[in-house]
């Protein structure tokens, strides 16, 4: 014979029991968020209902600055102003240089059959705010996928590089720092072009070239650019200046700390580059030919011993 | 002076309504959204007011709310998705397990009780952030759940006067 409680007692399942299903419910989230990125749906719906109250919440902050704006100074303006036209003749002299010099070296390029540089176009951006994330280095942008942003474009400001567009919503933008832990730009020595990768370092605002040899070739003051080789980020941007070395004989790889060129953790009104033209693909027999040459011996993939059989 | 400002000892209160409940909780998602320079040492108003529910009505305010509101901050706060989620249906369940003995302190002894709530929760987002290979971003946010424990008093006296009733005094009551 069964026992039911009358209804007005029912509370539903244990406390336990729901505890069980939420946590289970999240951890499966997370996994699937974090190792194979499925939730990017779900995560874009969510997006929508909650844009709303972000845009109410940064509503004070930039009422406050357009009534501050209102009220600014003849005098203050008419400098700025001064200062602009100044700036902007400076540029545009420096514009006209660089087109001749871009001509010229298209036409070097084509004098010696290499690749041309496609055209970069670039949308600039508001930042609204700190990414709210302690774990994380990164700033959220008042443009978005409808404005034609991309996630894995290039963001920079006038002085350089300052990071990575990584999550593209509707009408804004999630840009990853440089300096956060996660994120690494290939970058090439101005001075010899020497290559390497910079990997943000975390809290302390720094970047840090890895996997260098202690005797490679750099030294104090060193400006690094990108070097494009990635495809991501357009050649020739400045992202960094080496602040510091360590060479320790204990070590196979050198410690060298950077400091950024670009304004990453401060600044307000960023450039986000993209280009509507993919680049070449990678050249498909390449691989095995490479290993060929080299006479490695490697574990022949299951093709490779598919066709050997 | 001691039994008075314990809610234990308070007036009979209103029943309360759903609809100062979803009122409080979308005030909270508004606090939290606000761009604070530096997000580690903001109180998480939505775990703070999700703690002041699920104690004070345990039947209502559950795991389930706790659940929904914490993917809505991952969402958000473009945190991974889940982190909060987690960590708020915890919350929820050691608050509702703590709330039949919380209400007997004074609004300080509850705010101890809070404070410990608050720095479970974190713990959790914590664990799970390192797990997934971030790097331990400093003591500065253990500030952020005692910062929100300290405005335990304030939460209490903001959210419980839509169920206080005006004093009445009845003089031909029999009792």
């Amino acid at each position: 014979m069964e026992h039911t409680p009358p209804p007005f007692f029912n509370r539903g399942p244990a406390p336990l029991v729901r505890l069980a299903f939420f946590a289970s419910l999240s951890l499966a989230l997370l996994v699937l968020d974090a190792r194979f990125r499925y939730a990017e749906n779900l995560r874009s719906v969510v997006a929508l209902a909650v844009y709303p109250l972000q845009a109410l919440a940064t509503l004070p902050a930039a009422l406050g600055e357009r009534i501050g704006g209102y009220f600014a100074s003849q005098a203050q303006l008419r400098q700025e102003n001064a200062e602009l036209r100044a700036r902007l003749l400076a540029a545009s002299q420096a514009a006209q240089r660089y087109e001749a010099s871009q001509a010229e070296a298209d036409e070097l390029r084509r004098l010696i059959g290499a690749a041309q540089r496609l055209a970069v176009r670039a949308t600039p951006a508001e930042i609204l705010y700190n990414g709210r994330d302690p774990y994380a280095r990164k700033v959220v942008i008042d443009k978005g996928s409808e404005h034609g942003l991309r996630a894995g474009a290039p963001v920079i400001d006038e002085a350089g590089v300052i990071g990575q567009l990584t999550r593209a919503h509707a009408l804004m933008s999630e840009v990853t720092l440089l300096t956060d832990k996660d994120q690494a730009i290939p970058v090439q020595v101005l001075r010899n072009g020497l290559r390497a990768i910079a990997f943000g370092a975390g809290s302390s605002g720094m970047l840090e070239l890895r996997f260098m040899a202690a005797n490679a070739e750099i030294q104090n003051g060193d400006r690094l650019v990108t070097s494009g080789i990635d495809g991501t980020y357009p050649p020739g941007l400045p992202v960094a200046t080496v602040a510091r070395i360590e060479r320790d004989s204990a070590y196979a790889f050198a410690r060298i700390v950077c400091q950024p060129a670009a304004a990453v953790e401060g600044g307000r009104y960023v450039l986000v580059l993209g280009s509507d033209a993919r680049p070449a693909p990678y050249p498909e027999a390449a691989g095995p030919a490479r290993d060929k040459r080299s006479g490695k011996t490697r574990r022949p993939r299951r093709k490779d011993a598919n066709a050997a059989q | 002076m001691q039994l008075s400002d314990s809610p234990a000892a308070q007036r009979i209160l209103l029943p309360v309504r759903t609809s100062t409940i979803l009122a409080s909780f979308a005030v909270a998602l508004l606090a939290n959204f606000l761009p604070w320079r530096n997000v580690a040492l903001a109180p998480d108003f939505v775990a703070l007011v999700l703690a002041f529910w699920c104690i004070h009505q345990p039947r209502l305010v559950g795991l389930g709310a706790g659940w929904l509101l914490g993917l809505l901050i991952d969402v958000g706060n473009g945190v991974l998705l889940g982190q909060h989620a987690l960590a708020y249906a915890l919350l929820a369940f050691a608050a509702i397990s703590l709330s039949r003995r919380v209400l007997w302190f004074s609004l300080w002894g509850q705010a101890l009780h809070v404070a410990a709530l608050l720095l479970f929760a974190q713990g959790v987002a914590l664990l799970v952030r390192l797990a997934a290979g971030a790097e331990f971003p400093g003591w500065a946010i253990a500030v952020g759940p005692l910062a929100g424990a300290a405005l335990w008093p304030l939460v209490t006296l903001l959210l419980l006067l839509p169920q206080r009733r005006p004093v009445e005094v009845d003089e031909t009551r029999a009792i």
